[in-house]
């Protein structure tokens, strides 16, 4: 079994997420999708570590971003707290006083 | 040469100051001092009568020695002079004005004449006017007007005798005017035209005046300075001068150096100047202010008509008369000659005492000038005329005023009649001084009026020319036309009955007679109705206060003894009078340096004794038959055939029967003389209407072409200016806006995909993302 | 004349302090509460009173009237970098003027008691104008005479603008651009002037151009000084104002408040009359010389057209408007004859303009206060509930007319026989001739019909006014009060007092006027 069955499951991960992104309507799963997305890259950058050149740089990025995440994370669920404090919903579509 | 001391000199600068010092107290306190002041002038006037009658007969005639009485300060050592433009005597007299005094017969007797007849006015005024309302400005002005002429004959320079020649002006429209401040006045409109009339019209001749003056402040020493120049005048050039005496001597050498000739422009400036005289003593054509002239107060006519301002005028010609060419002369006759007739004519037909007497004074002023042109020994006559007219016409006016004020402010002759036994010494006085002015021997008119009429004869024996016989026929004509129309005064005013007080049922009775000139008009009643308690009688004339009569009195003396002190003399000849030994023609002009102003070799004639001798006796037997005839026409039409019957009636028709007959006949003529040849409506219709038009015409120019011209430029400019606006707002501004309107309109279209909304965002980024994969893979 | 005595300059700062008092004094009256006027009033008074004592001391005894050239200067670099300096200094033909100037404002102060709707900056501006104008009568230096030229005019539109009648904006504006075109051509010519010079002084550059050493080009086929003459004639002409330039005058008298009309006629037209004086001709002698017929002309079409325009009017003080037109015609006239006594008396004739028509306007405001109107045609008979009103107004107006014994009688007569000496124009055959006649000689000659004009609408002003039937509407009208008398009697002292001992003002212009005289015939 190759680098081609972990970027398949990389890849479904991603597509998940995606679909997660756009299509749910509370802002939690669209975090969720923004997780699912990372830990998509997160497997893509394990599996060319184990079959690359032997260094040790994937890994080394993959432990990076679960950190990173947890710190998206912990600031974007102040972002929602804060979007739930201004507009009294969590739904992503109520929150579109960007556009002007 | 120099019999003045200083003393005197002192003298003379008081006769003016002291009317002036008194016009100043009485302006500012008059009106509180007791009796409002009239007594401090009064009596300053006296101050000043006896000082120029003793300086009168002390010095002048009382001058001894074959020099002539001649004095000039300026040439005097420690002689007052006044430095008027510059102070500091730096500057070279040609460019300042070095004031002086000029004391010499003429001027003396000038200076006595307005002494003695202005006091003498004041005194009667403080009886006539007694009871105005503007009691204490009328002896003020009264004074100024006084000191004007005082000044006017002490000036020893042309621009100083222009100086108060104006001051005059200003005096006259003031007094003319009295009464336009009365509300009570009924004249009150006529007098405020009046006065403006007489200043105007004056001011037309002070202007020809002043120009003359420049000419020959300009001309003449620069035209001696050229025959300097060319050697034909020996001596020195001389600087630009308005002294007399400077004048006369360079007109005196130009005209020897011309041989005998005026140069063409000093007739010129001649004329100019005999303009000023023009205006001033009334001449034909400016003579329309005087009649007008009587809306002012009698004192005040008294003044202007015989002492002070149409004096001025002929003492001005005294003054010039060397400066007067021949030519100039001629005119200047031929303008005398005309105002003498014409005025006289119309004197025949006015109704209003003091109308008469106006008209007379402009045909006896006609007689001056005339003989004054006449250019022989009429320029001696003519100022002899000005001084015993300023006696009999001052005595004539207050006369007038007497009988006006007997009267009760009534003017019209039609009105009185019969005064001569309710006013003897009103009558008396007048008499007295009708026959001077109808040139009666013996009395003072006739030594002046029978040297006029003389030198007419004698003028036309020495030269044959149109304009000496022109003057010699109408000179008598008008001397009996004189005699005529005062007498007519007389036997209207002093005999039959009493006509007053019917005016009130009596006026349109004679409504033909009653034309439209002011004159015939009842008296205007400026005195309010307060004046000491004639009021118990008020319908019968009565006799002045003492106060009034005095200045009868001694005027109707003057009258009598003013030409001549026959009681001392041989009282037919004319020769030898006072005045002619005072003013000798030989020697009127003294010059500079001592010597007398050749006249013989200039613009005097040169009269043979026996055409002198002939002239002298045709001239006697003239005056007499024009006098004979003139009373008897009169007679004849006033007495013998008055209907006393009639005096009740208030109809003059029917009173005097032969003038209405007379009058009848004339038809047009007569109507023509009566509404004095139409010379006022002449003017008005053309100089006054003309300058009015001009006025209009320059005025519409002004304000449409002249500011239509700036207000066009601004109203361009601003028109530009919208141009420039428009063209910023739409082209300028307009290619800015369209850049951004068009980048406006673009966004709106870009800005459809920008929802703010998360997920949609990432689906176009994802979309975008499979498009490019698709693309990539598909190529 | 020609060269500043720069020994004793800065000796004191006499000018200056004359010039800048006024500004003192306008920053006084701005610390006062709006609300104190009586407070302002006194500042205002108190500092047009302090200028007035000096000058009168600077007249009478400190001025050295025999002496030739400027006294009391000061010269100080202002702007090295253009070489402008803050030149100032005084001599005969300034010195009355500047007294004339003290006199007038201080008597403005009482006589603005009436002004409608007045407040603080109606005096801080006044005394502003009262800056510029001595500003200008003292200044030497070309730049530092624009700079007060300009300074005053600002207020003079505000002062028009803001308290005057009814159409005050009309005329506010049409006197500001009117005077703003005619300070740019004075500009243009000053400019020109330097890049040819190198200077801004007027003793150097009248000293240059008495040496004939302007050296700019020719254009348009007329000579450098001909352009800088015509370009400063205009600018002053407006000012004086000359014909055809005057008809901003009878609209802005008529729309100002009575003060301001006296200021107006009484000094910022005199200022035309000292521009020629000082900064015009001496400057450019020869253009002068050969122009002088022209001005002339202007001078006497303004006399007799101005007052045949005055003798139309219906509105007062648009009548005394047009008086001055033609009065000031005399100043023209007589300077432009080139002759002694016509530059004397043109100079002497601003003086005694400036005199008897601020009287005349002031007593034009007099009635205006009573009876809201002018209509000469409303009034009538005034004479009788206002007897001394009538014998001040007598004075007022006579002394306008030109009466011997009132001072305007001196200049006029002055100008007239100034003029009828004069010999510009006159051809070789005219100087060989008998006949010695110019043109001149006929322009003196049509000048007097503007002399018998003048006394046509004075006397039938007056008959209109205060003589005949009274109009029952006026007859409680009060008599002349108090302050109207002591804003009245000074210049009515003044108009006889001159009348009769001229030598007051002439001996003190007497040496200057020779100077100047002397640059001109240069070129003559």
């Amino acid at each position: 079994m190759g680098v081609e069955a972990y970027m398949a499951v990389a890849g479904v991960l991603f597509a998940l997420g995606i679909v997660c992104i756009i299509s749910r309507r509370n802002i939690l799963y669209v975090l969720m999708g923004v997780e699912m997305i990372l830990n998509a890259a997160n497997i893509n950058f394990v599996a060319f570590n184990r079959y690359g050149n032997g260094g040790m740089e994937g890994r080394m990025f993959a432990i990076f971003v679960i950190i990173l995440a947890a710190a998206e994370a912990a600031i974007a669920l102040a972002i929602v707290l804060n979007v739930f404090h201004l507009f009294q919903s969590v739904r992503p579509s109520e929150a579109d006083i960007l556009r002007d | 040469m120099n019999t003045l001391t200083a003393f005197d000199y002192k003298l003379l600068l008081a006769v003016p100051l002291i009317p002036l010092c008194g016009y100043v107290i009485q302006i500012f306190f008059g009106r509180n001092l007791p009796r409002k002041g009239d007594w401090l002038l009064t009596g300053g006037m006296f101050v000043v009568m006896c000082i120029t009658v003793y300086m009168f007969f002390s010095k002048a005639l009382g001058h001894e020695g074959t020099l002539p009485f001649w004095n000039e300060s300026a040439a005097t050592e420690g002689g007052p002079v006044f430095r008027w433009l510059y102070d500091s005597s730096a500057v070279s007299s040609d460019r300042n004005l070095v004031a002086g005094i000029l004391y010499d017969g003429l001027g003396a007797t000038m200076l006595m004449v307005v002494g003695v007849v202005s006091f003498l006015v004041h005194l009667f005024a403080t009886g006539y006017m007694h009871g105005d309302r503007r009691y204490h400005i009328f002896f003020a002005n009264i004074s100024l007007f006084t000191f004007a002429m005082l000044g006017l004959v002490l000036s020893d320079n042309i621009l100083f005798l222009f100086v108060f020649w104006e001051l005059m002006g200003l005096m006259s429209y003031l007094l003319i005017g009295h009464f336009s401040h009365d509300p009570t006045s009924s004249r009150i409109k006529f007098a405020a035209a009046a006065c403006k009339k007489a200043f105007l019209t004056t001011r037309v001749g002070d202007t020809c005046l002043f120009f003359g003056m420049a000419m020959f402040y300009f001309l003449l020493p620069r035209e001696y300075n050229e025959l300097v120049g060319q050697g034909l005048i020996e001596g020195d050039t001389v600087l630009s001068s308005f002294r007399f005496s400077e004048l006369w001597q360079m007109t005196g050498a130009i005209v020897e150096a011309h041989g005998g000739d005026y140069p063409a422009w000093m007739t010129v400036a001649g004329l100019f100047t005999f303009g000023g005289t023009v205006g001033k003593s009334a001449q034909f054509p400016l003579h329309i202010w005087l009649p007008d002239a009587m809306e002012g107060p009698t004192p005040v006519s008294a003044m202007i008509h015989a002492a002070t301002m149409v004096a001025a005028g002929v003492y001005l010609l005294g003054r010039m008369f060397p400066m007067m060419s021949p030519t100039t002369l001629q005119f200047v006759m031929a303008i005398g000659g005309i105002t003498a007739i014409f005025a006289a004519t119309i004197g025949c037909t006015v109704n209003d005492i003091k109308g008469v007497l106006a008209y007379s004074t402009i045909s006896q002023l006609g007689f001056m000038v005339a003989a004054i042109g006449t250019g022989g020994l009429g320029i001696v006559a003519g100022l002899f005329h000005m001084v015993t007219h300023a006696f009999f016409k001052a005595c004539l006016f207050l006369s007038a005023g007497s009988v006006i004020h007997g009267c009760h402010h009534e003017q019209d002759m039609r009105k009185m009649g019969g005064l001569r036994k309710m006013m003897p010494i009103t009558f008396a006085a007048m008499l007295v001084c009708t026959l001077a002015i109808a040139g009666m021997p013996l009395f003072a008119g006739y030594y002046s009026k029978d040297r006029i009429i003389a030198s007419a004869i004698e003028s036309v024996l020495t030269q044959w020319r149109g304009g000496n016989v022109f003057v010699m026929v109408v000179l008598p004509l008008a001397a009996m036309l004189t005699t005529f129309y005062m007498f007519r005064l007389i036997f209207m005013t002093f005999f039959g009955e009493y006509r007053g007080g019917h005016d009130d049922h009596g006026h349109g009775a004679h409504g033909h007679d009653d034309h439209a000139g002011h004159d015939a008009h009842a008296g205007h009643d400026g005195h309010g109705h307060d004046h000491d308690g004639h009021h118990g009688h008020a319908h019968t004339p009565h006799e002045s206060p003492t106060n009034m009569a005095i200045p009868l009195i001694v005027l109707g003396l003057l009258g009598v003894f003013g030409g001549h002190m026959w009681l001392t003399g041989d009282p037919l000849s004319d020769y030898g009078t006072w005045f002619t030994k005072l003013v000798r023609w030989e020697d009127m002009y003294v010059l500079p340096d001592g010597t007398s102003l050749q006249l013989l070799k200039m613009n005097m004639l040169e009269v043979s004794e026996h055409n002198h001798h002939v002239g002298h006796i045709w001239a006697v037997g003239v005056s007499l038959t024009v006098l004979v005839l003139g009373v008897l026409a009169a007679w004849w039409m006033y007495i013998s055939k008055r209907q006393d019957s009639e005096a009740g009636s208030g109809d003059t028709a029917a009173l005097f029967p032969i003038p209405a007959q007379v009058t009848g006949k004339l038809g047009l003529v007569y109507e023509a003389v009566r509404d004095k040849y139409y010379i006022d409506e002449f003017v008005n219709a053309t100089v006054i209407r003309g300058t009015m038009v001009a006025a209009r015409v320059q005025s519409w120019i002004d304000s449409n072409i002249v500011d239509g011209l700036v207000v066009g430029t601004g109203k361009t400019a601003r028109g530009f200016g919208f141009l420039c606006g428009w063209v910023d707002k739409h082209i300028v501004d307009g290619a800015v806006n369209w850049v951004g309107n068009t980048t406006q309109a673009f966004s709106s279209v870009v800005r459809l995909f920008q929802t703010g909304r998360i997920q949609q965002y990432i689906s176009f980024a994802v979309g975008g993302a499979l498009l490019v994969a698709a693309f990539h893979i598909l190529t | 004349m020609d060269q500043l005595n720069l020994d004793s300059a800065n000796a004191s700062h006499v000018l200056s302090w004359l010039t800048f008092l006024p500004l003192i004094g306008m920053g006084v009256v701005m610390l006062i509460p709006k609300t104190n006027m009586r407070a302002i009033k006194i500042a205002t008074g108190v500092f047009t009173f302090i200028p007035l004592v000096i000058a009168t001391q600077l007249y009478f005894s400190g001025f050295d009237k025999e002496a030739s050239g400027y006294q009391f200067v000061e010269n100080l670099s202002w702007i090295p970098l253009g070489k402008i300096f803050y030149t100032v200094g005084v001599d005969g033909i300034s010195m009355p003027l500047i007294w004339l100037t003290t006199i007038l404002f201080f008597i403005a102060v009482p006589a603005s008691e009436t002004v409608p709707r007045l407040s603080k900056a109606y005096y801080a501006l006044f005394l502003m104008l009262e800056v510029g104008v001595i500003g200008v009568f003292v200044a030497l230096d070309y730049f530092l005479f624009y700079v007060y030229w300009e300074i005053m005019l600002l207020p003079m539109y505000f002062l028009i603008g803001i308290w005057g009648g009814p159409q005050r904006e009309y005329a506010a504006i049409k006197f500001f651009l009117y005077t703003l075109a005619g300070s740019v051509l004075m500009l243009i010519a000053v400019v020109a002037m330097r890049i040819d010079t190198g200077t801004f002084s007027i003793p150097e550059l009248v000293a240059i151009g008495k040496a004939g050493g302007f050296t700019g080009p020719a254009l348009l086929g007329m000579k450098f000084t001909t352009w800088v003459f015509w370009f400063l004639f205009v600018a002053f002409a407006i000012k004086i104002p000359a014909f055809p330039f005057h008809t901003w005058l009878p609209d802005a008298h008529v729309q100002a408040p009575t003060p301001i009309s006296v200021i107006l006629a009484g000094i910022l037209l005199k200022l035309g009359g000292y521009g020629l004086l000082r900064a015009c001709f001496p400057v450019v002698p020869d253009a002068m010389n050969e122009f002088a017929f022209a001005l002339g002309v202007l001078g006497v079409v303004a006399i007799v057209y101005g007052a045949y325009v005055a003798l139309a009017q219906s509105d007062f003080k648009k009548m005394v408007a047009y008086s001055s037109v033609s009065h000031m015609g005399f100043v023209v006239l007589g300077m432009a004859a080139l002759t002694d006594w016509g530059m004397n008396g043109a100079a002497l004739q601003m003086f005694t303009h400036g005199i008897s028509s601020a009287a005349c306007f002031l007593i034009v405001g007099v009635i205006y206060d009573r009876a809201h109107h002018r209509d000469l045609n409303g009034f009538g008979g005034l004479a009788q509930p206002m007897p001394r009103y009538w014998a001040l107004a007598t004075i007022a107006f006579f002394a306008s007319l030109g009466l011997p014994g009132m001072a305007g009688f001196v200049s006029e007569a002055l100008t007239m026989v100034g003029s009828f000496q004069s010999q510009v124009g006159w051809t070789e055959e005219a100087k060989a001739s008998g006949w010695m006649w110019g043109p001149f000689q006929w322009l003196t000659l049509i000048a007097t019909i503007g002399i018998v004009m003048t006394a046509a609408y004075i006397l039938w002003a007056l008959q209109r006014v205060f003589l005949g039937t009274l109009n029952e509407k006026y007859k409680d009208y009060q008599d002349i009060t108090g302050r109207e008398v002591f804003s009245l009697a000074p210049l009515l002292i003044l108009c006889v007092v001159l009348g009769v001992f001229p030598f007051l003002i002439l001996d003190w212009m007497e040496v200057s006027v020779t100077d100047l005289m002397q640059i001109l015939a240069f070129a003559g």
